[in-house]
């Protein structure tokens, strides 16, 4: 374990309503489940099976046009029912009518300390667990033919009304424990694992094998994988490294000790308009419609956003939508489509600002929900000296986001442009008093360096 | 409240593609968004946003500069009745300031919202919240002498060639409402050479006294005239002559607080404006080559326009330099150049448009500095650690 804290000062945690309570219910099995290639940024898809088509756990249901070794399979048995698409036919979801059990396809378990670097890439990429390994530049999944410089995994999660990691790995130490030894294997580098000085308590985190354990302290977004790496072993030109979500290493640990994808997973049900905010447990794909019956604040769902992940950097679904494939959390908060009179005017209590503009900054304590109105009109930039105090990295916010916005992409390289990924830049959003959709502009920049390098 | 959104709802459609008004679009949403908060939604990135938003903060900046006006307001009635020799009561002065004043900031409004409006419809793009701010501070600038004519035209500049021409608010290098006070000094210098900053247009039965000039504390004081400087007292309450809201030490710094606490303005750049004055100021004292010089540095605090550009002019987020160590050199710049065209330059008394100007100019150069800093902050990296990249770059 590195001996020092590293203590981040700036960033913010946005206090809403909705912590889930540590209480662990069952998801009733969906009819249906689905995996949706817009949550893997760059791929394009291409159909594997056909409709009607018997399928196992694990069984590959389409692979990435742009890197065929990387295939995405199913995480439950049954039939391929359909595809939905969306403008310009573009594939949303490939949805599979699951069976009342599941059946695995095996992939022979065996313990990685034992395997060489090529079994280990094999049984990912056959899994088609590989697309749970994620790089950083461009925040896309890895290319199996990179070789990382380091490896990251965080232990904790700092996003509002996040789940905390210590309940998820309750039971599931050894999966998590075997994930980092998997990892550990694909890098001649290290593996890095964060923890939470003040909230990871368990000793599988706190005392890991075969990783170098790093503490961190600090609001939101501490807890993101970008700003650790640029804490720890910063991303520069050149360099790759790669990451892995919490609760997918866990099903790395399960591939290897039992020789199946196992896509269960824990998700955090949040939001000011669940009723009984708590954790569910669910298989990867799963809808949501289950854990949101009885259990919203209004029936009329036009009146409220339903969310994959959080609330700063999540996907919008509808209600019965499907779980995103590296989301531990769903949300549901108040859609804000209505108008408000003198709204921008009057200091309503129950309004939050970050600035000290509203009274909420008197009130720390309160708790708040908040809806989905953009509260003003896109401007061009105005005010400055916000953005930096929430993002915790030596990086100028303002500046890259204007290096993008004239497509230098020689000075956005020179301001950091590979160290972030569109969610590092959540907060700045959140905050922009001329409404910038920073974590778009930060996106499209990362695809378009990215494809005028490939 | 209801009323008032059906009417709403009744006019709206006229406004919209394919209404009868819909070129003028822009104009309504000004006006519909001041009344309402749109029921716009987050549709992609962070699903909730901040309260925080540009209209909101320029009515902050706003609020911020009523203490300035009210006692501005005042201090148009005193120095009048100063100037025909009569003891006022508060009220007989703020009176005669609110009939003067009210023309200027109706005209001031007038002109530059039009320009605003017009560029807004033919842009078609949305009204910016700027000018609220800007109409006022050029009214607050100018001395209570000043004809409604030229304040007009002043305006209009200020917008078009202040703003506009670079793409609008945001996009701006100086600052407009100094860049139409420019427009005066340079286009008309005698009204605003600090001589006859009074308002002496006589009513019927008062008489000037004699030898009443009007002039401010400053432009006698560049002739030599150290005795013309006012008590302490008088220019911490803004008991003098000269530009509307400029006098008042003790309003300005109600109102920087107020900026300084909500963060609408940057205390950073407040400070260092004080501490570049400071260092100025007692540079001079030290050097002491003549009287001006010797001028204690707290009364250079007090006089003339300083603290009023340095918590207002010097602070406008788009003209200033925007990176936080930036803000500090620019900050610390202007206070010295302040003191220093004050002193040094007797062709101008007040240095203190001029300085944030220059300094408006240079703002992106600091900035470029300080970016280039944290770019070999990273580039260093690199070298640091040649290993890794070499590596990567042959795989």
């Amino acid at each position: 374990m590195s001996k020092t804290t590293i203590k981040l000062k700036k960033g913010l945690n946005i206090p809403l309503k909705g912590e889930a309570e540590k209480i662990l219910n069952t998801a009733e099995r969906s009819g249906l489940y689905a995996i949706q290639p817009p949550d893997f940024h760059g791929i394009v898809p291409k159909m594997l099976v056909k409709e009607g088509e018997n399928i196992k756990a694990g069984s590959p249901l389409f692979y990435d046009k742009n890197n065929e070794k990387i295939i995405f399979t199913s995480p439950v048995s049954g039939k391929f029912k359909e595809i939905i698409r969306g403008e310009k036919r573009r594939i949303l979801e490939v949805r599979v009518k699951a069976d009342q059990d599941d059946d695995y396809l095996d992939f022979g378990a065996a313990d990685p300390k034992n395997l060489n670097h090529e079994d280990i890439m094999n049984k990912l990429l056959a899994s088609g667990l590989w697309s749970t390994i994620r790089q950083r530049p461009y925040s896309v999944i890895a290319n199996p033919d990179d070789k990382p410089k380091a490896i990251f995994v965080s232990a904790f999660d700092s996003a509002p009304l996040a789940p905390d990691f210590d309940f998820l790995i309750d039971g599931q130490e050894d999966e998590f424990q075997t994930g980092l030894d998997v990892l550990k294997k694909l890098t001649k580098g290290k593996v890095h694992l964060s923890i939470n000085e003040k909230r990871t308590m368990r000793r599988a985190l706190t005392h890991a094998r075969n990783v170098e354990v790093h503490k961190f302290t600090g609001p939101h977004p501490s807890g993101n994988i970008g700003v650790q790496i640029h804490h720890i072993d910063p991303v520069n030109i050149g360099d790759i490294v790669w990451y892995v979500d919490f609760q997918n290493v866990i099903m790395l640990g399960r591939l290897f000790k039992n020789g199946i994808y196992d896509g269960r997973k824990i998700i955090a049900l949040t939001g000011s308009e669940v009723k009984r905010p708590r954790y569910w447990r669910v298989i990867q794909g799963a809808s949501v419609e289950n854990l949101l019956k009885n259990n919203l604040s209004t029936e009329d769902s036009s009146s409220l956003r339903f969310i994959s992940g959080n609330v700063l950097t999540g996907s919008k679904i509808y209600k019965e939508g499907f779980i995103g494939f590296y989301d531990s959390q769903v949300t549901v908060i108040p859609e804000g489509n209505k108008p408000e009179f003198m709204g921008w005017l009057l200091p309503k209590p129950s309004k939050y600002s970050a600035t000290r503009t509203l009274f909420s900054w008197l009130m720390p304590w309160k708790k708040y929900r908040l809806d989905t109105n953009l509260n003003g009109g896109n401007r061009a930039f105005v005010l400055t000296g916000f953005y930096e105090k929430v993002l915790p990295m030596d990086i100028l916010p303002m500046q890259l986001i204007k290096a993008i916005m004239i497509n230098d992409i020689e000075l956005m390289e020179k301001l950091g442009i590979y160290e972030v990924a569109p969610e590092d830049f959540a907060l700045c959003e959140f905050i922009c008093p001329s409404k910038t959709e920073m974590q778009s502009i930060i996106r499209d920049a990362l695809d378009n360096i990215q494809k005028e390098f490939s | 409240m209801k009323a008032i959104k059906n009417i709403r709802d009744k006019i709206r459609p006229h406004f919209e593609t394919g209404g009868r008004f819909s070129k003028f679009y822009r104009a309504w949403e000004a006006f519909d968004t001041f009344l309402f908060v749109p029921e716009k939604t987050t549709f992609k990135g962070s699903h909730i946003r901040d309260a925080i938003d540009l209209k909101r903060t320029m009515i902050y900046v706003i609020i911020s500069l009523i203490p300035p006006l009210l006692v501005g307001i005042w201090n148009i009635g005193q120095q009048y009745y100063h100037a025909v020799g009569i003891d006022p009561t508060i009220q007989e002065s703020f009176t005669l300031g609110l009939i003067r004043i009210i023309p200027l900031i109706i005209v001031s409004y007038a002109a530059g919202l039009a320009t605003e409006f017009i560029f807004a419809v033919i842009h078609n793009k949305e009204v910016n919240e700027g000018f609220l701010v800007t109409g006022l501070l050029v009214v607050l600038i100018l001395p209570p002498t000043m004809p409604l004519w030229m304040v007009a035209v002043a305006n209009i500049f200020a917008v078009i060639v202040g703003k506009e021409i670079f793409g609008g608010t945001g996009m701006n290098v100086v600052n407009p409402a100094l860049l139409s006070r420019s427009f005066i000094l340079f286009g008309y210098p005698a009204y605003l050479s600090g001589e006859v900053y009074t308002y002496t247009e006589v009513q019927e039965g008062h008489q000037l006294v004699d030898g009443y000039s009007g002039a401010t504390p400053l432009s006698l004081v560049a002739e030599g005239e150290m005795e013309a400087i006012p008590s302490d007292f008088n220019m911490f309450i803004g008991d003098m002559p000269g530009v509307i809201g400029e006098t008042s030490f003790a309003a300005i710094m109600l109102g920087g607080l107020f900026l300084a606490i909500t963060g609408v303005g940057s205390l950073r750049i407040m400070l260092s404006v004080f501490a570049g004055g400071i260092f100025m100021a007692g540079l001079f004292n030290v050097i002491a080559l003549n009287e001006y010089m010797m001028i204690p540095i707290h009364k250079h605090l007090l006089l003339g326009a300083f603290a009023f550009g340095a918590v207002y002019m010097a602070t406008d987020p788009v003209t200033s330099a925007q990176t936080g160590r930036g803000k500090y050199i620019y900050g610390f710049l202007i206070g010295v150049l302040i003191i220093l065209i004050r002193v040094v330059n007797p062709g101008f008394p007040g240095g203190v448009m001029l300085a944030i100007l220059l300094m408006n100019v240079f703002a992106p150069l600091i900035d470029h500095y300080v970016i280039q800093a944290n770019i070999k902050r990273r580039m260093k990296r690199i070298k640091n650690n040649p290993v890794n990249v070499k590596e990567n770059l042959n795989s």
